[in-house]
């Protein structure tokens, strides 16, 4: 009875889904003011139904209902209960149940959070939300419905969830990501109902850039979460593969960057407005296309769902519906004169330029490299694999390409600057660095080229970013430090850019300087890496939940000081026979030891690799600072004192961002 | 006028995109080009990953057999471990193809985790994999008893993929495996 009424709920919420496509935005143009307040009612009732659907399928897998199709792939009876919850998204239908979940969460938050708008804005906006939901609603329904029964042959018991995915990380990876994917579908139905609407300005960029900001911040932090996952639970402390299914999470987090910058000068100067409607466009399409590439079997991965071409082509359709049909009103719509704003070469406005010309060039690059395979085998001319190689050779350059503007950035004008004043500013930091980099390089490690250039240019950036925040506190010479002229926007850049400065030392650093061992030990042996001691000091069995795990207890000590005791296992899970390995991390600011279990070899005696990782955490947590920063920057005032009245785009109003002096 | 012709550009550069998925739908990323089925195994002179000798095709003698695509810088492959590990204590007898990979590492990797493998062909530069058609790592082959190339799987090797695709050239086994999976139940 359950799956059938979660069924029935989530027909419900695709008729109201139908019903908010149509109706607001038919009143949108006939000015029928109730029509279009029907919206915000109609996005909340479709939130109430998914959610219900959502909450039975829930009850399905908690109380092993395994007539239940996708409980009885998914889940076991052995399962620890929130397992048993996450094992709903570990699948094809229950995560797309989710993915429409997240949709009609944000839906209903822009439907209570823009009653300042214009009431036409409002109906148009939830209506192109209105119709991706009916798109991923008709989805589940026709091609995917997570209720399918197994009658009258229901298993006894389910065949498990995958051990991978049996793991605290993968409880929150999904729902993260999936709100920065669906969260895209804001800006990207600002962008369609300004571009329908004819009112491309300031006040839509204003508008659109807390939700872009929000969105990309839990994409952000979505796919750190993935890739911290993959570090520790895969078992050989890798940190990003550039798989298919990685790069179709990474693509849209490329476009957004470039889409929350741009934003920043549509705002600000009102220029680059079509271009900044183009990348909103572009962000939720790579989003849509990931969805594509992931469900549709056509790019081999380990992370893709089964495939099934119908489904593909189901997708394929929507997309070129939703992305065509938004691409040619672009083409239709979009504003043909060039901008009345001047600006200089040397300005705010090229910099930010600069950050969308890389950042654009990266997201094609990714593009590039994951279609490669398909574009080869459609051409008949072979089959493929693009590999690391490729991805490092064209991104690493670009990211350092990137940072030296961005240290400037920050401190740079808009409309007109001067490289006088440029080097004024980022002289000292830059000096500094510059003489600091080979020092702080050699302190930690032994010297190396491409980590002392890392270091210079993340420091360069870092203290850029400081000087700034000092000199604004500092601002007025009467002693007292003026914390109030830090906006949540401001502090949020300054997060973002920091983070990302940590991410790239971190990316250099544990790449350059990490060191692993593949031993064989028995107990009683040790051995050494990076100056530390590790000794196997005995084995033993142990029994899980719904695993048998081999355990390997090692002490570790450094100058003869014992550090920390890690216990790596390999487990067993018993209803499926997959052997998984738990590595064992000691986890510190400046370097992770790493220990996991290989094979037994013989009596007592297991391989065991191990690994010392350098600043490997500070990857993780810079790319926490960027997704925070991002979401701190939504608090601003300014984005909640809305403004209804149609504006210019306003001139430069200063102080609201802190951005001119 | 030319800026306006300009927007079209993004909307005709979806429609080609639009175009290849349609085309990447109807074509399985992971089936052999069926040009090399039934063909002999290409013939090759490389060394052997353990002893250093070399060898060519006459010594993938214990047939049929399976011929595996691994490398080190391959993380499905390591999933698949130890299900070589299994089917190469049942009597499967699996060559190994170390595929674009650092012989040294590859070394370490057999004495890490075990070595399901009769003999590793070193295929550093990757030639070999060029004549078979290697897409990617892993990929498991099966040949005949006459040296023939008659079944390609891409990815992950599993104890599913194995009953469903690959039994036929390996009867005995299935009977062998039933204990096997027993085990595991058992938790040992």
């Amino acid at each position: 009875m359950i799956p059938e009424l979660g069924h029935i709920s989530l027909i419900i919420a695709f008729v109201l889904a139908i019903g908010l496509t149509v109706i607001p935005f038919w009143g949108s143009f006939r000015t029928n003011v109730a029509a279009m307040n029907l919206a915000p009612s109609l996005a909340v009732g479709i939130l109430v139904f998914t959610a219900t659907a959502f909450g039975l399928l829930a009850t399905s897998f908690l109380q092993d209902d395994f007539s239940v199709a996708v409980v009885a792939a998914n889940s076991n009876s052995l399962l620890p209960p929130i397992f048993k919850f996450s094992a709903l998204w570990g699948n094809h239908e229950g995560s797309l149940l989710l993915w429409v979940l997240i949709l009609s969460t944000w839906m209903t938050a822009v439907a209570f959070l823009s009653r300042g708008l214009p009431l036409t804005m409002i109906a148009r906006v939830l209506s192109v939300m209105g119709l991706i939901a009916v798109g991923f609603l008709a989805f589940s329904l026709l091609t995917s419905n997570p209720f399918e029964r197994l009658l009258p042959n229901t298993p006894l018991d389910g065949s498990d969830l995958n051990p991978l995915l049996q793991d605290p990380g993968l409880i929150i990876h999904p729902p993260l990501l999936y709100m920065g994917y669906v969260g895209l579908s804001v800006p990207f139905a600002f962008a369609i109902a300004a571009l329908i609407g004819g009112r491309l300005d300031a006040s839509w960029a204003r508008w659109s850039r807390p939700w872009t900001n929000v969105a990309w911040g839990f994409l952000t932090l979505g796919i750190m979460l993935g890739s911290w996952w993959a570090y520790y639970e895969l078992g050989w402390g890798g940190w990003w593969f550039w798989d298919p299914v990685e790069n179709a999470s990474f693509m849209p987090w490329l476009m957004g960057t470039a889409l929350v910058h741009s934003l920043a000068v549509t705002e600000k100067r009102g220029v680059f407005r079509s271009w900044t409607v183009l990348l909103a466009i572009f962000a939720f399409s790579l989003s849509l296309l990931g969805t594509f590439l992931v469900r549709s079997g056509v790019l081999t991965s380990v992370h893709a769902f089964a495939a099934d071409p119908e489904r593909g082509l189901f997708i394929l359709v929507f997309l070129a519906l939703v992305v065509g049909g938004s691409l040619l009103l672009y083409a239709l719509r979009a504003p043909a004169v060039a901008s009345r704003v001047e600006y200089n070469v040397i300005s705010r406005e090229s910099l930010l330029m600069v950050n969308n010309l890389v950042f654009t060039v990266a997201a094609t690059i990714v593009l590039l490299g994951t279609l490669f395979p398909l574009v080869m085998d459609a051409f008949s001319l072979g089959k493929y694999s693009v590999g690391p190689p490729y991805f490092n050779a064209v991104f690493v350059p670009l990211m350092a390409l990137l940072m030296p503007f961005m240290s400037i950035g920050p401190i740079s004008r808009w409309r007109q600057d001067s490289p006088r004043r440029w080097l004024h500013e980022l002289l000292v930091p830059a000096i500094a660095m510059a003489a600091l980099a080979p020092l702080l390089s050699m302190m930690l490690f032994d010297f190396n080229l491409w980590v002392a250039l890392a270091v210079l240019l993340a420091g360069w950036v870092t203290l850029g970013v400081l000087r700034d925040v000092w000199r604004r506190l500092a601002v007025g010479g009467s002693g007292g430090l003026q914390w109030q002229r830090l906006s949540p926007s401001f502090l949020g850049m300054t997060f973002a850019h920091i983070g990302f400065a940590a991410v790239v030392l971190g990316a250099v650093v544990v790449t350059q300087h990490s060191e692993e061992q593949d031993l064989r030990m028995t107990e009683g042996q040790s051995a050494e890496l990076g100056g530390y001691r590790f000794e196997m000091t005995h084995i033993s069995q142990e029994p899980g939940a719904n695993y048998v795990a081999d355990q390997a207890t090692f002490v570790v000590s450094y100058d003869d000081k014992i550090i920390a005791t890690l216990v790596p296992e390999k487990r067993r899970y018993l209803a499926s026979g997959q052997v998984m390995t738990e590595a064992a991390i000691d986890a510190g600011i400046l370097r992770d030891l790493y220990i996991a279990l290989g094979e037994p070899i013989g009596e007592r005696a297991w391989a065991v690799r191990l690994q010392y990782k350098p600043m490997v955490r500070w990857l993780w947590i810079g790319a926490f600072l960027i997704g925070f920063g991002a979401l701190l920057t939504s608090l601003d005032r300014r984005y909640r004192v809305q403004v209804v009245s149609g504006q210019e785009p306003s001139p430069v109003k200063g102080q609201g961002l802190g951005f001119a002096r | 006028m030319d800026l306006h012709a300009r927007r079209f550009i993004p909307l005709l550069g979806f429609v080609l995109l639009s175009v290849l998925l349609f085309r990447g739908l109807s074509l399985d990323p992971t089936s052999l080009p069926a040009a090399r089925l039934g063909q002999i195994f290409p013939e090759f002179a490389k060394l052997e990953l353990q002893s250093g000798d070399v060898i060519s095709v006459v010594d993938l003698n214990q047939r049929p057999a399976l011929v595996n695509v691994w490398a080190t810088w391959c993380y499905s492959c390591r999933i698949e471990h130890p299900y070589l590990l299994e089917l190469a204590k049942s009597g499967v007898p699996i060559y190994g193809l170390n595929y674009k990979d650092d012989p040294v590492k590859a070394r370490g990797w057999l004495a890490q985790l075990g070595d399901p493998y009769r003999l590793n062909i070193v295929d550093d530069e990757g030639s070999l994999g060029l004549d078979l058609g290697v897409y990617g790592a892993p990929e498991t082959y099966v040949i005949d008893r006459d040296g023939k190339i008659v079944h390609r799987h891409v990815g992950v090797l599993d104890q599913s993929v194995f009953r469903a695709d690959f039994s036929a050239w390996f009867p005995a086994l299935m009977d062998a495996q039933a204990p096997v999976a027993q085990r595991a139940l058992d938790g040992k």
